[in-house]
C-alpha cells in the first residue's frame, strides 16, 4: 500500500490530493492568501483530518505550483508541465494533449500513454489567456464571474471587442454596454477570445487527440463551449480539474514513494 | 478628485482648455481645427492661419463622437467661433472615424510626427508617442513626414492606461507620479511583468513584502521605460528626440528612458506663450493637415 499527497501551489488556490494506492481518499483547497505556506499547511491538514491520517502516515509529499518553493514540508516538488502531463493520462489514458488553464497562465502540454510530459507551451505573459480575464470582465458586466458562462450560451453571436488585451477589453464593454448591446454576447466574444489565444497555444504544439481540460477554468461552461469550437473537437474534461495538478503530483509521490520502498 | 461615492479616484486627470490671449481668429484667412480622439483622451486644436489660436484636452467618454464634439465644444468656448467658420477640420486617433465635423480623417502617426515637427520644429527626427493605449516610436523627416515606425497596440504594458491602474492602486495621484517615482533614494530592479494585470498583482506582492509605494512605483515605471526604450531603439533612435502624448508629462518615466536611452528629450515649451503642448501633437498635426488640405482644395 502506498500513500501519497499532492500539492499544488496556485497563484490563487492551494490544492492538496491524498492518493492511497492511486485513488483520491482526501481532497482539499484554500486561498493561497498572503501566506501561501500557511494555507498549504491549512489545506494539507484538513486533508490529513478527511482521510483520517496524521502526517507521519504519508509516505511521499510531491509539491507543485507556482508557489512550488513555499512548501517546507514537501518531500520533492514536479514541474506544473509534468503533472498535467501525469493526471491527463490518469484520468484519460487516451489523453495525448493536455490544457491546463489557471488564474493568471494557461498551458498545453502534449503527453504519451503513461503520461509522460513529451512537449509543452506555457503563457505567463499576458492576462487575457487566463481565468483573470474572465473575472475582470465580470467585474466590468457587472455579473457574477460564475454566471458568466451561462449568460455566454445565451448568445448567439458575439460582439466585436478588442479583446487582445484585458485592459482594452475593459475599456470596450464599457463602450459596447452604452451602446446596448446584449452582455450574453459581450461574454461570448470574451470567451471566445480567451479561447482563441489557447487554441493557438495548442496549435502550436500540434493538435492530438483525444485533449483534455483541467485547472479551474475547465469548470466555466462559456469558456469549454468556445474552446470546443475553435479546435473543432470534444474536449474531456475530469470531475474535479480544478485538483488536476495536485492529482498529478500525488502519482509522482506514489512513484517516488514506491522506488524508495 | 472625489466620485459621487467619496471615493478618491487617484487616476484622473487634470482636463483643461486654454486660449492664447494675444490672438485673434478673426482677421485670420484660414481656421482649421484637430480632432485627436484617443482611447484615454480626446484633444481638439483649434489654429487660425497656421498657429495655434486654442485647444481642450479631456477625458474620452464612452462615446467616440460625442467625445469629438465636446472636446471640439470646449476649445471653441468663449472664442466666438461657430462650426460655421472653420474651413476645414481632420480627425485623428483611435476614434478618428467618429468625428462627426470632421471633412477628414489622418491617421495619428501622420498628425503625431507632423505635430512634433510644429512644436519643436524641423531637426526632430524621433517621436516617442505614449498614449492611453498604445505606445508608438515614429521615425521623421525635416518636414514631419513619417519615415517608419513601430507601435505596440496589442496590449496595454506601458501605456496611459496602465499608469493610471498604478496610481489608483498606490493611492498617489496621477499627476504626482512623476515626481513621486523619483524620491527613491536607489532605483529598484523593474517588476518583472509587463502584463497591467500581472504587474498589479506584483505590485500588491511588493507591498505586502514592505516595499514603500514610492520604490514599488519607481519599479513599475523603470519596467515601463523600457519597454519604450525598446520600441525607440528597434526603430532607431536619431536626434533629435520628443517625448509626446499624455505621458510626456510624466517625468519620472521621461528621465527613466533618457536615461536607459542616454538621450535627452528636447524640453516641452513654454505652454502658457506658446500653446504647443505635447499632449495636443496629434491634434496640432491634425489642424496642420486641415490647412494644408483646404489650401489645396482652394488651387483645384
Amino acid at each position: 500500500m502506498v500513500i501519497s499527497a499532492g500539492i499544488d501551489m496556485g497563484i490563487q488556490r492551494v490544492k492538496v490530493v491524498i492518493l492511497k494506492d492511486n485513488q483520491t481518499i482526501a481532497q482539499s483547497q484554500q486561498f493561497s492568501g498572503f501566506e501561501p505556506t500557511k494555507a498549504a499547511e491549512q489545506a494539507f491538514d484538513e486533508a490529513l483530518q478527511k482521510a483520517n491520517l496524521s502526517r507521519e502516515d504519508i509516505q511521499h509529499v510531491t509539491a507543485t505550483g507556482a508557489g512550488v518553493g513555499m512548501v517546507p514540508f514537501a518531500d520533492s516538488t514536479v514541474s506544473m508541465m509534468g503533472a498535467d502531463a501525469r493526471a491527463g493520462a490518469y484520468f484519460f489514458p487516451s489523453a495525448r494533449t493536455v490544457i491546463d488553464v489557471g488564474a493568471e497562465d494557461a498551458r498545453a502540454v502534449k503527453c504519451d500513454e503513461n503520461g509522460i510530459l513529451q512537449d509543452f507551451v506555457v503563457n505567463a505573459r499576458c492576462a487575457a489567456g487566463a481565468g483573470t480575464f474572465i473575472e475582470a470582465m465580470a467585474r466590468a458586466l457587472e455579473v457574477k464571474m460564475a454566471d458568466m458562462g451561462s449568460l455566454s450560451l445565451k448568445a448567439e453571436r458575439a460582439s466585436s471587442i478588442n479583446a487582445s488585451c484585458v485592459i482594452f477589453a475593459e475599456s470596450d464593454v464599457v463602450s459596447l454596454i452604452h451602446r446596448e448591446e446584449p452582455k450574453s454576447e459581450i461574454a461570448r466574444a470574451i470567451f471566445d477570445a480567451m479561447a482563441e489565444r489557447v487554441s493557438s497555444m495548442v496549435r502550436r504544439l500540434g493538435l492530438n487527440a483525444d485533449v483534455v481540460l483541467v485547472g479551474g477554468v475547465a469548470k466555466d461552461v462559456g469558456f469549454v463551449d468556445s474552446l470546443k469550437r475553435r479546435l473543432g473537437m470534444e474536449i474531456l474534461i475530469p470531475e474535479e480539474p480544478i485538483y488536476a495538478g495536485a492529482v498529478g503530483a500525488a502519482l509522482v509521490a506514489a512513484k517516488r514513494a514506491k522506488r524508495r520502498q | 478628485m472625489e466620485n459621487n461615492n467619496g471615493k478618491v479616484e487617484y487616476w484622473r486627470w487634470l482636463e483643461y482648455h486654454k486660449i492664447m490671449p494675444d490672438r485673434d481668429w478673426k482677421n485670420a484667412e484660414t481656421i482649421t481645427a484637430g480632432v485627436d480622439v484617443g482611447s484615454v483622451g480626446s484633444k481638439a486644436v483649434i489654429m487660425a492661419d497656421g498657429e495655434i489660436y486654442s485647444w481642450s484636452v479631456m477625458r474620452t467618454g464612452s462615446n467616440s463622437s460625442d467625445s469629438a464634439t465636446k472636446a471640439l465644444g470646449w476649445a471653441m468656448e468663449d472664442t466666438g467661433l461657430t462650426l460655421k467658420d472653420f474651413n476645414y477640420i481632420v480627425g485623428t486617433g483611435y476614434g478618428r472615424v467618429n468625428v462627426p465635423m470632421a471633412n477628414r480623417a489622418i491617421t495619428e502617426i501622420a498628425c503625431h510626427a507632423k505635430g512634433a515637427n510644429y512644436i519643436w520644429g524641423p531637426s526632430v527626427r524621433t517621436v516617442l508617442d505614449v498614449g492611453g493605449q498604445d505606445v508608438k516610436a515614429i521615425r521623421c523627416d525635416e518636414n514631419g513626414k513619417v519615415v517608419s515606425f513601430l507601435m505596440n497596440d496589442k496590449c496595454a504594458a506601458g501605456t496611459g492606461r496602465g499608469m493610471e491602474v498604478i496610481a489608483d492602486l498606490l493611492q498617489i495621484p496621477i499627476e504626482d507620479v512623476g515626481k513621486v517615482s523619483l524620491s527613491v533614494t536607489e532605483e529598484p530592479e523593474p517588476v518583472s511583468s509587463t502584463c497591467v494585470v500581472f504587474a498589479k498583482s506584483e505590485a500588491v506582492g511588493l507591498l505586502r513584502k514592505g516595499w514603500t509605494k514610492e520604490k514599488v512605483l519607481a519599479a513599475y515605471l523603470r519596467a515601463m521605460a523600457s519597454r519604450m526604450s525598446e520600441l525607440i531603439e528597434k526603430v532607431g533612435c536619431e536626434k533629435e528626440f520628443v517625448i509626446t502624448g499624455g505621458q510626456a508629462k510624466n517625468i519620472g518615466l521621461v528621465h527613466r528612458v533618457e536615461t536607459i536611452l542616454g538621450v535627452k528629450r528636447l524640453p516641452v515649451p513654454n505652454l502658457d506663450e506658446t500653446g504647443r503642448d505635447p499632449t495636443s501633437a496629434g491634434a496640432i498635426g491634425a489642424a496642420l493637415f486641415a490647412k494644408a488640405l483646404y489650401e489645396k482644395s482652394l488651387k483645384r
